[in-house]
């Protein structure tokens, strides 16, 4: 499957890297996303993504847990928020 | 009822704002604003200007849902978010929220929740230029504990 990887703010920064197409493996989680970025684009990635603050929203929505990936999901980690 | 919300780069005219809101119904006996500015200073150092991003698509569903659990709690008439996006100036509107209802309590209190809802879900983030280089501003702790005492309220 092909998920669309979106990274944003600090994370964007500390990886170099605003977007990413991913081909993952049918079945794939979040978790796998993560090692997958990690083999491929380096160690840092996983440090970075990996982060307990870091959160996860799949299709612009927060997701809880270790959630189960869609071909042609919008993937995106966010750092912690600090609008207003 | 006119419930509204966007995310602009270009500043907002709270004068506007406001007569939206208070011409919105009959009805509406208070209107309640709050504006969140560029400061000077934050945490001791001395900032020159500000960069806001965000996550567009995922904003407008985050402030809508804002929106939508103030209309739960209370009772309003109308209400409108606005957040800004791009390069600030120290002095410059970054926010705007404004509610009104037929009685101030309902809409005072929405509008603060808003706030306090907006600083911890809405995906924006703050970056700050200083004398000697730039920094993402950190998320604070009291913001999240201001929601955890929203949500006690509940019960």
């Amino acid at each position: 499957m092909n998920v669309h990887v979106l990274f944003f703010a600090s994370i964007r920064e500390d990886l170099g890297c605003s977007k990413l197409l991913v081909v993952l493996q049918n079945p794939a989680r979040i978790s796998d996303l993560i090692r997958k970025l990690g083999r491929e684009q380096g160690p840092n990635w996983l440090s970075v993504l990996g982060k307990e603050s870091v959160k996860v929203a799949i299709n612009k929505e927060i997701v809880n847990s270790d959630e189960s990936l869609v071909d042609g999901d919008e993937i995106a980690f966010l750092p912690p928020v600090t609008g207003g | 009822m006119s419930f509204r919300v966007v995310v602009q780069e270009t500043p907002f005219d709270v004068a506007e704002e406001y007569s939206s809101l208070q011409n919105s119904s009959p009805s509406v006996g208070a209107v309640a604003t709050f504006v969140g500015l560029v400061r000077d200073v934050n945490q001791g150092k001395k900032i020159e200007k500000i960069f806001i991003e965000h996550y567009p698509g995922m904003t407008e569903i985050e402030l809508q849902k804002i929106l939508g659990e103030a209309r739960n709690r209370w009772d309003i008439l109308a209400g409108t978010i606005i957040h800004r996006f791009g390069k600030l100036g120290i002095g410059d509107g970054i926010v705007f929220v404004g509610v009104a209802s037929s009685h101030r309590k309902d809409s005072i209190s929405a509008c603060d929740f808003i706030m306090d809802y907006l600083k911890t879900k809405a995906p924006f983030w703050k970056k700050e230029k200083h004398e000697r280089g730039e920094k993402w501003v950190a998320s604070r702790e009291s913001d999240a504990a201001f929601l955890v005492a929203w949500d006690k309220e509940d019960n």
